[in-house]
């Protein structure tokens, strides 16, 4: 038992020798792989069922059975061209505005402050450090309803403003979440930075040349988090745009699919709404997930 | 001299002989005046450019507080008293409102003077540094920074003050004042009690005597919420991380097959958004929702399992599926931690005759928790303010009858319900800083033992 086992996602490549294995052996493995395959199931289950019932032809909420006796697509039409009720295009096109808008200044952001932290050496550094974490200790809801008034003191309550708002919720204080990227920075050798100084690089140069270059996965990473953000938060959006539907982005728009007045009419396309937005965001999540192992692993070696 | 020599203060690498003290006692003229005048200074030390920006600043600031600080600091002790008021017009034969005060607004807008304050003077405490250094420059020979060198020491020395302007900016404007403005808050009637949504009133510290007094309602509310706080974090943070732990190390074992192949299958379960698994879960657990119908049609029971209406299963089916949510998680993290723990430890371990028990007690379990240790305080804290599950899952559900907080309801999706549903906005506050309190003794009693806190370059 001497051989090593090579564990590659793709579970292909893993050698084997021949082995004996003892009787009581097998059985454990069995009995392993039995497990297994149980917790997977229970682990799939519910995906599973949210795609058959996003495909289900009869209508209505629940239903005693769990294979659908017909199946469809209109689920997915209807939730692109039924939109008098709930118009399920345009959350998706808010979502994407915000999202975009508000990854661009987040990453700036967070990359500028993790870059200084790390980096830079000034007095107000340490306090600064503090003061994030403090910060990142109050529940992020305490001041949500302040947080609504200020924006509304600055008039951007109503509709189209409705846009900046969101997007200055989600990257306005962003850069208090400096951490991964400050250690990540962290291990560029400073030979290196100190060489570009040498050679007559300033400051803002070794950042943009040398040690944004050389931080690839970790900055893909913010990129993808903050990208994430509004799709995957409904409470703030929830609270500053309310009932104006016209401004739901995709999760509160899914969020009141199951609410009683529309559930009956809604599920089945609340089902096919989850699986159009899950696909994407889980590739990203898998993209975001490798560029973090990556971040981690792979940091720069001296 | 002699003075600056025995200071106590220990030195700093960034102490440097231009600071507010030695403005004031070593300035000439031009420099002390700046204290008045500011930037004076440094227009008689021909960086025009730059005095005329503070002395813009400066103008600016007064302008402010003359036509609205000054009258926003005002109200703030008093709050506003003018209620709306109603006016009957003979001529027109209606009646006119009157604008009455409005509290809030009066709070945010002198929090936020406060704020503008507090920020003139770091402005005012860096041009009287400003001012001296360009003095004692001139003074000892050396060269006076340009405004156009000054602005290109913005992307070398002072690259941190450009850098960091934007994001300081968005953290104050929207984290930090709106903190400043919360907090104040707890100290008001703000709530829809007696009706003092548009005016309130200072009341000192009676909402904490509210929330945490054992006899009133709310009081009697508050100590089992903060109880089954601390139980839910405590079980979500460590069923989660020890499953995963052991999840991750069968699928770690040799003799297991097709390794890529569960971990893929548990990796994607996380990769679908929280807010869709959580609802599918919240769906599928309903009374009459799938799992109830699926159980009932093969005959294993004949009605309903009460998932959201029975106390103790709501408790433990949203620790359940906090562990589906979690499990894969802490698996992913354990995983990677296990391809690369040392061989040389285990194959040491072996070679003194341990069997696979030990050397997973003595050697891989610490191993693991040395690593993961920050970690899990960060999900502990996390699961305190774990909003998402709750909300999503059981809204808090289920809720006695005249209570404000359900059975599976924190501290913070408490809060919510006070602040967004019954708009008690002075209690949220109260709770949002007791929940501040509790984290804060959580981390401080534990990050402190980190070699993260201990050790900062460790942190990566």
């Amino acid at each position: 038992m001497s051989n090593k086992v090579m564990t590659y996602a793709g579970g292909q490549e893993y050698k084997f020798k021949k082995n004996h294995m003892s009787a009581g052996r097998v059985a454990k493995n069995v009995v392993v792989h039995v497990i297994l395959a149980i917790l997977a199931v229970i682990w799939m289950f519910p995906i599973f069922w949210v795609v058959m019932t996003s495909f289900r032809k009869e209508k209505g909420s629940y239903t005693a059975y769990f294979m659908p006796k017909g199946f469809t697509f209109d689920n997915y039409t209807k939730l692109f061209t039924e939109t008098t009720q709930l118009n399920f295009p345009r959350m998706f096109l808010n979502t994407l505005v915000v999202a975009i808008f508000s990854c661009i200044i987040t990453t700036i952001f967070i990359l500028c402050v993790g870059y200084c932290m790390s980096q830079l050496r000034f007095r107000l550094r340490k306090p600064f450090m503090n003061m994030a974490m403090i910060l990142g200790l109050f529940p992020a809801f305490m001041s949500m309803v302040a947080v609504y008034f200020i924006l509304k003191a600055l008039g951007l309550t109503e509709g189209n403003m409705l846009y900046v708002a969101l997007v200055l919720i989600y990257s306005a204080g962003s850069g208090t979440g400096f951490y991964i990227v400050k250690g990540f920075f962290d291990t560029v050798p400073k030979s290196l930075t100190e060489a570009a100084i040498l050679d007559g690089c300033n400051r803002f140069q070794v950042f943009n040349k040398i040690v944004l270059p050389l931080s690839k996965p970790i900055v893909v990473y913010t990129i993808l988090t903050a990208f994430l953000a509004p799709w995957l938060d409904f409470v703030f959006v929830k609270v500053i745009v309310g009932a104006n539907a016209d401004y739901w982005t995709v999760s509160l728009g899914m969020y009141n699919m199951l609410e009683k007045e529309y559930i009956y009419n809604w599920y089945t396309r609340w089902a096919a709404a989850a699986v159009i937005v899950s696909i994407p965001i889980a590739i990203l999540f898998m993209l975001m997930q490798k560029n973090y192992v990556d971040g981690m692993t792979g940091a720069v070696k001296g | 001299m002699a003075e600056t020599k025995v200071k106590k203060k220990k030195a700093s690498i960034f102490d440097t002989p231009y600071t507010l003290k030695n403005a004031f006692s070593k300035g000439d003229a031009f420099t002390r005046l700046s204290c008045i005048f500011m930037g004076l200074g440094d227009i008689a030390r021909k960086q025009v450019i730059k005095g005329l920006i503070y002395f813009g600043l400066e103008v600016a600031y007064i302008c402010f507080m003359a036509f609205n600080g000054l009258h926003n600091l005002a109200m703030l002790p008093s709050l506003g008293e003018t209620e709306q008021g109603k006016v009957w017009d003979e001529d027109q034969g209606v009646f006119i409102y009157t604008q009455g005060d409005n509290s809030v607004l009066i709070l945010l807008y002198g929090v936020a003077t406060l704020l503008i304050t507090f920020l003139f003077v770091c402005l005012w405490i860096d041009n009287m540094k400003s001012a001296y250094k360009a003095q004692w420059l001139k003074e000892h020979n050396k060269h006076v920074n340009s405004f156009r060198e000054d602005l290109r020491s913005l992307l070398n020395e002072n690259l941190y003050k450009f850098l960091m302007f934007f994001p300081m900016l968005g953290i104050i404007i929207f984290t930090v004042l709106p903190l400043l403005f919360m907090i104040p808050m707890a100290f008001t009637n703000y709530s829809k009690i007696d009706k003092h949504l548009v005016l309130f009133d200072w009341v000192g510290l009676q909402n904490f005597q509210t929330v945490m007094g054992m006899g009133g309602k709310l009081g009697s509310t508050f100590w089992p919420v903060l109880g089954w706080t601390l139980i839910w974090a405590f079980f979500a943070t460590f069923l989660n991380f020890f499953l995963g732990m052991i999840l991750a190390m069968v699928i770690n074992r040799k003799d297991t097959k097709a390794k890529g192949f569960w971990r893929f299958i548990f990796v994607l379960s996380i990769a679908v958004p929280q807010f869709v698994s959580l609802l599918i879960m919240r769906t599928m657990l309903n009374q009459n929702g799938p799992i109830n119908n699926l159980l009932i049609e093969w005959g294993w029971i004949t009605k309903p399992l009460p998932f959201w209406t029975n106390a103790t299963w709501a408790r433990v089916m949203v620790i359940v599926i906090n562990c589906w949510i979690g499990i894969p998680y802490s698996m992913l993290q354990v995983t990677g931690i296990l391809q690369n723990i040392p061989s040389e430890l285990t194959e040491a371990a072996k070679i003194d005759g341990a069997n696979s028990v030990q050397t997973f007690f003595k050697i891989t379990l610490p191993y693991i928790m040395f690593i993961m240790g920050p970690y899990i305080i960060t999900q502990f804290t996390g699961n305190i303010n774990n909003f998402n599950v709750i909300y999503l899952l059981s809204g808090g559900a289920p809720t006695p009858v005249g209570s404000t907080a359900g059975k599976t309801d924190l501290l913070v999706t408490w809060l919510y319900k006070l602040t967004i549903d019954y708009q008690y906005y002075n209690l949220g506050a109260v709770i949002g800083i007791i929940t501040f309190i509790v984290l804060s003794i959580v981390a401080l009693a534990t990050y402190r033992n980190t070699a993260s806190y201990k050790d900062e370059e460790a942190f990566n």
